[in-house]
């Protein structure tokens, strides 16, 4: 399985949650498969889809999916520590690990070589970290979400694409409407 | 009454209830009464731009952010400033330690000194430099003004504003 088919998996899960979504092809995949007002699509900025998340999770009481990258951790490694010290029990991180920069053109990342990204994220502290193969994603999803405890989850996969368009929604809409699914 | 309540007072009224902070030896003092107070939620932050994300959550969230860091984080953040906090007018608040400027001991933060009110004018920030202990009245103001356009702003406070280094 690649990402686009964990994400086509899970999308009936995400779609009654506040979902932040990584930069590119995440985003470009998902707004593809099941855009709602309550996902919010990062068009710049990589690696800060966890810190947003845990923002917006430390904000309010509705839970809060992160979907992020193996790249994207790896680039934004200091959100771990940050993430297990400031436990929102309403909050969910899950890092989809291809093994690769898949926006960029599927380069290698190190967490597909020697780099266990769900070892990191235990030693930085988190206390409920799974991590799962491509195919198990839904149920852990669903039973981090029903578990009502911050968890982070490293679904595996293959590296991948399908082709997809740019989102060229307005960032300002994107956000604004993100809010208002916040508020209701 | 001190400058670092004074300046946390002024976060508080204006309902600045979620605060990340990348420490910096002039702003220890506000730091430690960001802490203190229990109205604002403190949450360090390791990177500054890190931080910038965790702010624009918070707001998104419901929840007034700001973000208290030294000047060389200008240098860190700015892809995070022009492509998330100005692309999706988010507001934000950046009380800023303006190092190497006057009764600076320390050479290498005149480096950066000399970028940060360029790099800001180029990115369209607002900034406002306290430079005087009674330039902090203004920033009541300062902060009305970032919540009503949704930009990020900065406010420069240099050695000078916080009294110097000491016996150096
Ligand atoms: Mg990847």
């Amino acid at each position: 399985m690649i990402r686009s088919e964990i994400l086509r998996e899970i999308a009936p899960i995400l779609r009654d949650q506040l979902v932040i979504c990584n930069i590119g092809l995440p985003s470009q995949e998902l707004h593809m498969i099941d855009d709602q007002p309550t996902n919010f699509y990062m068009l710049g900025t990589m690696g800060l889809s966890s810190s947003i998340g845990l923002g917006v999770a430390l904000a309010q009481d509705k839970t809060v999916i992160s979907i992020d990258g193996d790249g994207s951790v790896l680039t934004n490694f200091g959100t771990l520590p940050t993430i297990a010290n400031n436990v929102a029990d309403n909050y969910i991180l899950l890092i989809i690990d291809n093994g690769s920069y898949g926006s960029t053109g599927d380069q290698p990342t190190y967490a597909g070589r020697k780099t266990s990204l769900a070892a990191v994220a235990k030693a930085c502290g988190c206390e409920n970290v799974v991590e799962c193969q491509a195919e198990e994603t839904p149920k852990v999803l669903q039973d981090a979400i029903d578990s009502k405890k911050m968890t982070i989850i490293v679904a595996k996969c293959e590296s991948g694409n399908v082709k997809v368009p740019v989102i060229t929604k307005d960032p300002v809409v994107i956000r604004d409407r993100f809010m208002k699914a916040v508020a209701s | 009454m001190s400058i670092n309540k004074r300046i946390v007072d002024d976060l508080v009224a204006n309902d600045i209830s979620f605060v990340t902070t990348v420490p910096c030896k002039q702003l220890a003092g506000v730091i430690d009464e960001v802490e203190a107070r229990e109205e604002i939620f403190h949450i360090p932050s390791n990177k500054e731009d890190e931080g910038m994300g965790l702010c624009a959550g918070a707001w998104m969230g419901g929840k007034r952010p700001a973000i208290i860091m030294q000047n060389t984080a200008i240098g860190v953040t700015i892809n995070t400033l022009a492509t998330l906090i100005q692309f999706y007018r988010m507001p934000l608040p950046m009380l800023i330690s303006y190092r190497g400027e006057l009764r600076e001991p320390v050479a290498c933060q005149v480096e950066m000194a000399v970028h940060t009110k360029a790099l800001l004018n180029q990115l369209n920030i607002p900034t406002y430099h306290f430079h005087r202990e009674s330039d902090a009245t203004e920033l009541d103001a300062i902060l009305k003004y970032t919540f009503m356009c949704n930009k990020p702003v900065a406010i420069l406070t240099d050695a000078s504003f916080w009294g110097g280094y000491g016996d150096q």
